[in-house]
């Protein structure tokens, strides 16, 4: 009896002196008022304050940070850009559908038609406003009779942001134009003849006009190397380079337009009863191409 | 312990389709779907140096891989009658190894002595036919398809696929050759284009003189250079555009043009194909590969000699509303070559012929 009333008590004793030791004991906590998880009632700290850190919180994105804690929207994602090559004739759509059956009139009051319209776009890159650039590799040679040539989405992709310019080269640059030196379009039979510079074709446009009287004549609009002279040749590609402000936020969409009637009036006037065909080794019609192209190109809409 | 169940069950396999063969070479109606375990031994095509070096890979459709049973097969099946009607006629008969797989006449004649209105096309390189249009008219789009039509076509083999696939699948040897190339030896229509489709693509042809002289191997004449130059000379031969250069071995663009060759167009070609007029009159750019063993040319078959074709491109050619415009000189009839032009052209053309190429033990009859 004695034992168990001793016993009693002890628990009692024991009970009550924990619940006194509770209201002394420290706290264990985060005692930092600064830390994320700050405990105001901690008495001491005991190591486990935690602490913003800034960055990119999606596994996600491209900059995915995962010691970030606090998402900054400093947030970076890989985006496809496709391009999307265009024709029109002065602001008139052309499409394969207008190929033999639309009649235009250039500048110099010729009517022609078109029959074929091929030509190479390469080194296209994007001006991003930190002053990187996004640089893809891809050429195209762009067919209006094949669909699938009028859009390119380069394996390369570009990241999400401000951006400040797109650039390309009509045709190959010196460096790139080497002869045989790409299959697809060896096999597209796209080759520039070495005795006139080789490489390759920067555009092929065919059709047929109306002569002085009247009689349908066909022209062969081709462009590459300029031959000067037997064995010296002379670069003709033409590099673009637009200003352009765009943000990227998703894929996007990038068109790029061909006005075909500014081949045959900007700055000079091409009449094609004077020049139609037999163009290719005629330096000077080479010349007057590079210089008319010069105002062929344009950004169209960018879409995403 | 392991082991010998292992092996007990490999007996028990073997019993089993020791059990089955015979029931499926003997005609049974129960039709053995395609084995999916069996594999035939895989024969890539051997790419020639200078297709390697200039053009894309070959072009094989994922679904009928080269292999050493079914380009067997299939050359047994091209240079074998069985596929005609009357079984007097096969691929061969007017696509001759000796001719580069075309034959020397305008017309070829069919089983029932009626001549065709196109000239037989060669074969070679089929695997490099950029845009797998086939035919004069590009009507067959990849090998499978077009060796499908001449056996029913009544001009030509005049067979049913139905009466060609019963003589194949009675026939001694085929049903067991059939299923060494596709694991079965239930033979269909398909399968039979498949395995011709398989052998037409091994026809590589890529050695030519002139291919040597690109290869640095070999070097070609004085006058043969000088019909390059004209070849490929906008304001003389201009042949080029259509008809490749040294680094497109190919030897045509496999697009569809009006040559200049009638004023009025009485076979459409490619018109008749795709139902646009714009295309009346188009045909397919032949490759200029082996016309030493080609004649004769155009897809009427309308010359006999290369110098006819030179003719018409220097002097012929005749005006007609869907005529292309690289046919520029037109209004003077051509690019008035001279006498000496004309024969370091001729000259030229010829040195992209291979006689290694119709003399190949692996393209003649094996049966």
């Amino acid at each position: 009896m004695k034992k168990i009333a001793f016993l009693l008590i002890l628990a009692f004793g024991i009970f009550g002196c924990s619940s006194d030791d509770d209201s002394q004991q420290e706290v264990l906590g985060c005692t930092d008022p600064q830390s994320l998880n700050y405990n105001i009632s901690a008495t001491k700290d005991d190591g486990t304050c935690e602490y913003e850190v800034l960055g990119c919180t999606d596994p996600a994105s491209s900059n995915y940070n995962p010691a970030a804690n606090t998402d900054d929207g400093s947030c970076i994602y890989n985006k496809n850009v496709t391009f999307n090559f265009t024709q029109n004739w002065d602001g008139q759509s052309v499409t394969n559908a207008d190929f033999n059956n639309t009649v235009y009139t250039n500048e110099s009051g010729n009517f022609l038609n078109i029959s074929k319209l091929r030509y190479l776009i390469s080194r296209i890159s994007l001006q991003k406003a930190d002053g990187t650039t996004v640089n893809f590799e891809e050429y195209k040679l762009i067919d209006l009779t094949d669909p699938a040539s009028l859009n390119l989405t380069p394996a390369l992709m570009a990241s999400t942001g401000d951006y400040t310019g797109i650039s390309f080269v009509y045709g190959f640059n010196e460096a790139d134009n080497t002869s045989g030196a790409y299959p697809d379009l060896n096999a597209a039979n796209w080759n520039w003849p070495s005795m006139l510079g080789g490489g390759y074709h920067f555009m092929q446009m065919e059709g047929s006009f109306d002569d002085t009287s009247g009689a349908p004549q066909p022209y062969a609009y081709h462009n590459g190397t300029a031959r000067v002279s037997n064995g010296v040749f002379e670069q003709n590609f033409i590099a673009f380079d637009f200003n352009q402000n765009f943000t990227i936020t998703d894929d996007a969409t990038i068109e790029i337009k061909m006005d075909i009637s500014e081949w045959y009036k900007n700055p000079l006037l091409w009449d094609l009863n004077d020049r139609s065909v037999d163009l290719m080794m005629n330096y000077l019609a080479q010349k007057d191409m590079h210089r008319n192209g010069a105002t062929v190109f344009s950004i169209g809409a960018i879409t995403q | 312990m392991k082991e010998r169940s292992r092996k007990i069950y490999f007996l028990l396999m073997a019993l089993l389709a020791i059990g089955l063969f015979p029931s499926c070479s003997s005609n049974d109606p129960d039709i053995v779907e395609p084995s999916e375990e069996y594999v035939p031994t895989p024969k890539p095509l051997t790419v020639p140096p200078i297709f390697a070096r200039l053009l894309p890979p070959p072009n094989i459709p994922a679904d009928n891989p080269q292999t050493e049973e079914g380009v067997a097969l299939g050359r047994k099946l091209f240079f074998d009658p069985i596929l005609s009607g009357n079984g007097t006629q096969a691929c061969a008969s007017c696509h001759k190894p000796s001719n580069s797989f075309t034959d020397d006449l305008q017309f070829s004649v069919g089983i029932d002595g009626i001549a065709g209105t196109r000239n037989s096309m060669p074969i070679y390189n089929l695997a490099w036919s950029i845009n797998n249009k086939l035919f004069w008219d590009g009507r067959a789009q990849g090998a499978e398809i077009q060796a499908l039509e001449p056996v029913t076509n009544p001009i030509e083999m005049h067979n049913t696929w139905e009466n060609a696939v019963a003589s194949l699948q009675s026939h001694v040897n085929y049903p067991e050759l059939f299923k060494k190339a596709f694991g079965t030896n239930s033979i269909t229509k398909e399968l039979t284009a498949k395995a011709l489709a398989q052998f037409e693509r091994t026809l590589i042809s890529a050695n030519s003189p002139f291919d040597k002289y690109v290869l640095n191997e070999g070097t070609i004449t004085p006058q043969e250079l000088n019909g390059f130059q004209i070849f490929m000379d906008e304001s003389r031969g201009d042949c080029f555009h259509c008809h490749g250069n040294e680094n497109s071995p190919l030897w045509t663009d496999n697009i569809f043009h009006n040559n200049g060759l009638d004023a009025i167009i009485t076979d459409k070609g490619l018109g008749n194909v795709s139902g646009d007029p714009n295309d009346d009159g188009l045909f397919k750019s032949p490759s200029l590969r082996n016309l030493a063993f080609t004649a004769p040319y155009m897809h009427d078959g309308r010359f006999a000699t290369l110098d006819d074709v030179i003719n018409h491109y220097s002097e012929g050619l005749v005006y007609s509303r869907t005529i292309d415009p690289l046919m520029k000189a037109v209004s003077r009839g051509g690019v008035q070559l001279t006498a000496s032009e004309k024969a370091d052209l001729k000259a030229f053309l010829l040195s992209l012929s291979d006689p290694s190429f119709i003399n190949n033990p692996d393209f003649q009859n094996p049966n």
